[in-house]
């Protein structure tokens, strides 16, 4: 187990984030001959999609799917290829000198890196409906972390809502390991399908067609599925019961458990308070990174690898992770061996064919993206949907204004729940674009860190110095 | 198209917005000219401190005159501004630093200002229960307090548009010629034209002036902030050192603001800071040996605005010395944020009346040029 | 609301607010307030609303609690270890205690 105080001052190449994309960066770099450490916060590598890959007690393999397992051959080449990984480490500072805050067991330390590959991947998008905050109410990806990394599985009164692959996914993995899903509300707007289908020929090329479709099957035959246009999660202390509506009228089921999930979108923070340069995908309806073709940021020296760069995948995610190794190692150490990019590039365009059917078929709702009145836009300072329309309203032009006057996304999530959200509402009240008005710009610490823990910084020469005098 | 006004004011900080609020207040038709948003910089995301407290003794009247404005802000600006008056307390960390206080407190009383007042180890037990039992006394101003910066700043730009001011944002300032009797302002947003300037350009108020002949030597500086999560209520006034560099607030929605001057480093053209974590450590350090129930605390973001600093660590406020009709009201050097609305209140006098009552005389821009 | 498949680690004891609870390696502190059945692992500091873990990937910060005498801490990422003490978080109740 690797602490803080077993770090080197510097590293040619760090790496954060242990998803598909770290991990093939860091090992492709590593193999290179480059110094590389991988920093990752959980207590095992994989990510999101790979959760707990090396100790997952789920052993029947059909559970999780053959897809996850691919997950393994990716963490035993990372962990020969004499990287460095580290998990239990929360990255919570990077800046454009390329100086990584990381705390590891409560010790911090500041590393300098030659390059960094921000790996952090992507997070689900907010789903603020009524309800939402209370207890009962989690996301698809929550309960799939939980079954992937300690085998829990849902059972009694659970719904699931939203849409998107994850969903579907999740629904056939709870059914497999013998969890019970008592109805699926579709929320993916019928319309979706006229923007989709063009999209069509390119995604049935995909390998994701055919998966797609048998995992449609799958779940269908087992589970009750509602096309819903309304949502909320009722009850005082804790959710009691699903209501939604759809042209049909209004329903209400009793639930213990209520899955949400409307997609994923990048997960910004550590990008954005690095100074990357990030702009509004109107596809997939979030901020993105502008990025070159190695996935170099617009910091000199930092490449966004993985979902991080825009939505594309755990397969596609590594591909990409490999592209940015290469650039990252033919910089450090030009002399080096590395693999042709030309096949890597074919093979993430194979991935990434297909994107743009699911990206307009799951394209969330407008009412499940900027909702109204009462419904709570920010989780944490527990501010409302009216009070961001009637602030904006009121003239206050973006999110960064916003935060003075609401306090929203000023809590310890810091906007990760509340940002797409406050950025979209305060588009439409103003009825500009959400490139316009912008995002919530960042501030480290990234991750919230205490007092103790910066305290314990090893103290500089300087500081020791002004003591002594 | 050429727009023309009484007054151009270039910089919406605080203090431009509250010159060109005092104007308008006075009957001028002041415009407001912006790069950014108002309040974008260093009086958006400054500590919010309102502080009389180890003033230079150059701007203790500005200083003053601020305060009786603070007390009724709601009546100027139409927002209390977040302003919560609970004293600002200087800590004495050692009873050589004590002595050294009281010094202080016995000279401005024979000046004949009473604000600051010596404190015991029981009194600054009884204002600041939290602090560490080794710190002997410190000084104390009883009418300090703490406001929103940014709150405030938008408070006094809304006021202003509402008393007949424009505000102009997102506009650069690119030129500034005698244009008969007149002033040009050529900015990225076309012309403006008025017989009265005032610069009040913060960080970058130094190339104003040399675009009138008066070259200065300002600093551009971001002093570092950092806020928790909320904790529960434990301590109401400011708290300051002299011998460390600390300020500490807690904010009535119980997050704790940490400054004190530790500096990051600012690129004043892309609008970035980069923080120096070894120095918040430093910050953080002693903020534990000060009060030790902190170290378990939280820091949720920490942050820099930029802004200019002088040699001396003292403004400029005053008219320009090559160039009739144009006043400067910049240099605050991190802590300008309380003199904001005094000062704006004195600078509309001058462009208006061309005197004032107020002394500040030695913040004249004359101290940085060469004879 | 959720049950462990018959695969499990080893247990581990912990406490919640004093009582014990077991739980077992692998498990992070969330996971193991989950599958213990415990409904709210924090107030907020705003309302004093209830709030339970959300998306146990390290992003919403709704599982925070005080791990060890530490505040705020996400209990999603935390590993438990034998003996740990947990407590829910009351409102600001971080430091200071």
């Amino acid at each position: 187990m690797t602490a803080a105080a077993d770090l080197a001052s510097s590293y040619e190449l760090v790496v954060i984030g242990g998803g598909p994309a770290g991990l093939a960066a860091a090992s492709l770099a590593a193999r290179a001959g480059v110094s590389t450490a991988l920093f990752d916060e959980n207590p095992g590598v994989g990510g999101q999609i790979y959760r707990a890959i090396t100790s997952t007690p789920v052993k029947d393999r059909a559970v999780l799917g053959e897809d996850y397992w691919d997950g393994a051959a990716l963490a035993d080449e990372a962990k020969a290829s004499g990287a460095l990984i580290v998990n239990g480490a929360t990255v919570w500072s990077l800046d454009r000198q390329r100086l990584v805050g990381v705390s590891i067991g409560g010790k911090a330390r500041v590393i300098e890196a030659g390059r960094v590959i921000i790996a952090t991947g992507s997070q689900e998008r907010p789903f603020p409906i009524p309800g939402w905050t209370l207890p009962g109410v989690m996301t698809v990806g929550a309960a799939q972390t939980v079954l992937k990394a300690q085998g829990l599985v849902v059972c009694e009164r659970t719904v699931l809502a939203g849409s998107g692959p994850l969903l579907w996914l999740l629904a056939a993995q709870t059914l497999r390991a013998g969890g019970k899903i008592d109805a699926i509300l579709d929320t993916t707007p019928r319309r979706n399908w006229l923007q989709a289908a063009v999209h069509l020929p390119d995604f049935a090329l995909s390998p994701y067609f055919a998966k797609g479709l048998a995992l449609l099957r799958e779940v269908r035959a087992r589970v009750p599925v509602h096309r819903v246009d309304r949502i909320e999660a009722v009850g005082a202390d804790r959710v009691r019961e699903v209501v939604f509506s759809s042209a049909g009228g209004t329903r209400r089921l009793p639930v213990d458990l209520l899955l949400l999930h409307q997609g994923v979108v990048p997960n910004v923070n550590l990008a954005n308070a690095a100074g990357v340069t990030h702009v509004w995908n109107d596809r997939q309806l979030c901020f993105v990174p502008v990025l070159d073709a190695d996935f170099g940021s617009s910091v000199p020296g930092i490449a966004v690898a993985g979902d991080g760069a825009g939505i594309a995948g755990g397969t596609a995610a590594a591909e990409r992770g490999r592209i940015a190794a290469i650039a990252a190692v033919r910089a450090l150490k030009p002399d080096a061996v590395v693999p042709d990019t030309q096949a890597i590039r074919q093979r993430l365009q194979r991935e990434e064919m297909g994107r743009a059917f699911l990206d307009w078929l799951n394209r969330p709702a407008d009412g499940f993206r900027m909702p109204e009145g009462e419904t709570i836009a920010c989780r944490c300072e527990e501010v409302t949907a009216q009070q961001v329309r009637e602030t904006a309203r009121m003239g206050c032009e973006g999110p960064n204004q916003m935060k003075a006057f609401l306090r929203c996304g000023m809590g310890p999530c810091q906007g990760r729940l509340c940002g797409l959200t406050v950025t979209e509402l305060i588009a439409e009240e103003r009825k500009a674009t959400p490139d316009e008005v912008g995002y919530y710009r960042l501030r480290p610490p990234v991750k919230p860190i205490t007092l103790a823990e910066l305290a314990s910084l090893p103290i500089s020469e300087a500081e020791r110095k002004a003591v002594e005098r | 198209m050429v727009r023309t006004a009484d007054v151009v004011v270039i910089g919406g900080g605080i203090h431009g917005c509250s010159t060109a609020l005092h104007l308008a207040l006075r009957g001028l038709k002041p415009i407001l000219i912006e790069k950014d948003y108002a309040g974008r910089h260093a009086s958006g995301v400054n500590a919010g401190g309102v502080r009389q407290l180890a003033r230079d003794l150059q701007e203790i009247p500005l200083s003053i005159s601020s305060m009786d404005i603070w007390e009724c802000i709601e009546a100027l600006v139409g927002d209390d501004c977040g302003f919560e008056a609970h004293g600002t307390v200087l800590v004495a960390e050692s009873e050589a630093e004590l002595a050294g206080f009281r010094e202080r407190v016995d000279d401005l009383n024979l000046r004949g200002f009473g604000h600051e007042e010596l404190i015991d180890a029981a009194e600054l037990r009884r204002l600041v229960p939290a602090v560490s039992d080794r710190c002997p006394g410190g000084v104390v101003s009883r009418r300090d307090g703490a406001a929103d910066p940014f709150r405030t700043t938008q408070a006094f730009r809304r006021r202003a548009v509402e008393k007949g001011a424009e505000v102009v944002e997102g506009v650069t300032v690119t030129g500034l010629f005698r244009s008969g009797a007149n002033w040009r302002v050529e900015t990225s947003a076309g012309v403006f034209e008025a017989p009265k300037v005032v610069n009040a350009a913060g960080a970058w108020a130094d190339r104003i002036a040399a675009m009138l002949g008066e070259p200065v030597p300002l600093a551009v500086v971001a002093p570092m902030l950092m806020v928790t999560s909320r904790l529960p209520a434990f301590i109401k006034p400011v708290v300051i050192l002299r011998g460390r560099k600390l300020s500490f607030k807690q904010l009535g929605n119980g997050t704790v603001v940490i400054g004190g001057g530790h500096l990051a480093t600012p690129w004043r053209d892309s609008n970035e800071t980069v923080l120096d974590w070894q120095k918040l450590a430093v910050s953080a350090r002693t903020v534990w040996e000060l009060f030790p129930a902190m170290h378990a605390a939280t820091v949720v973001r920490a942050w820099a605005g930029i802004e200019a600093y002088m040699p001396d660590g003292i403004p400029v406020v005053g008219r320009s010395s090559t160039s009739e009709g144009v006043f400067h009201q910049f240099g605050f050097s991190t802590h300008g944020f309380q003199l904001g609305p005094g000062t704006g209140a004195v600078m509309a006098e001058l462009v208006a009346t061309g005197s004032t009552n107020t002394p500040i005389d030695g913040l004249g821009i004359e101290r940085f040029l060469k004879k | 609301m959720f049950k462990r498949l018959a695969e499990k680690g080893p247990a581990i004891a912990i406490t919640v607010d004093g009582k014990t609870v077991n739980a077992h390696a692998g498990d992070t502190v969330a996971a193991a307030l989950l599958a213990a059945g415990i409904d709210h692992c924090r107030t907020t500091p705003v309302t004093g609303a209830p709030r339970a873990p959300y998306c146990l990937m390290g992003v919403c910060f709704d599982c925070l609690v005080t791990v060890d005498g530490v505040g705020s801490r996400q209990g999603c990422l935390i590993p438990v270890r034998e003996g740990m003490k947990v407590e829910t978080q009351l409102g600001r109740r971080e430091a200071g205690r």
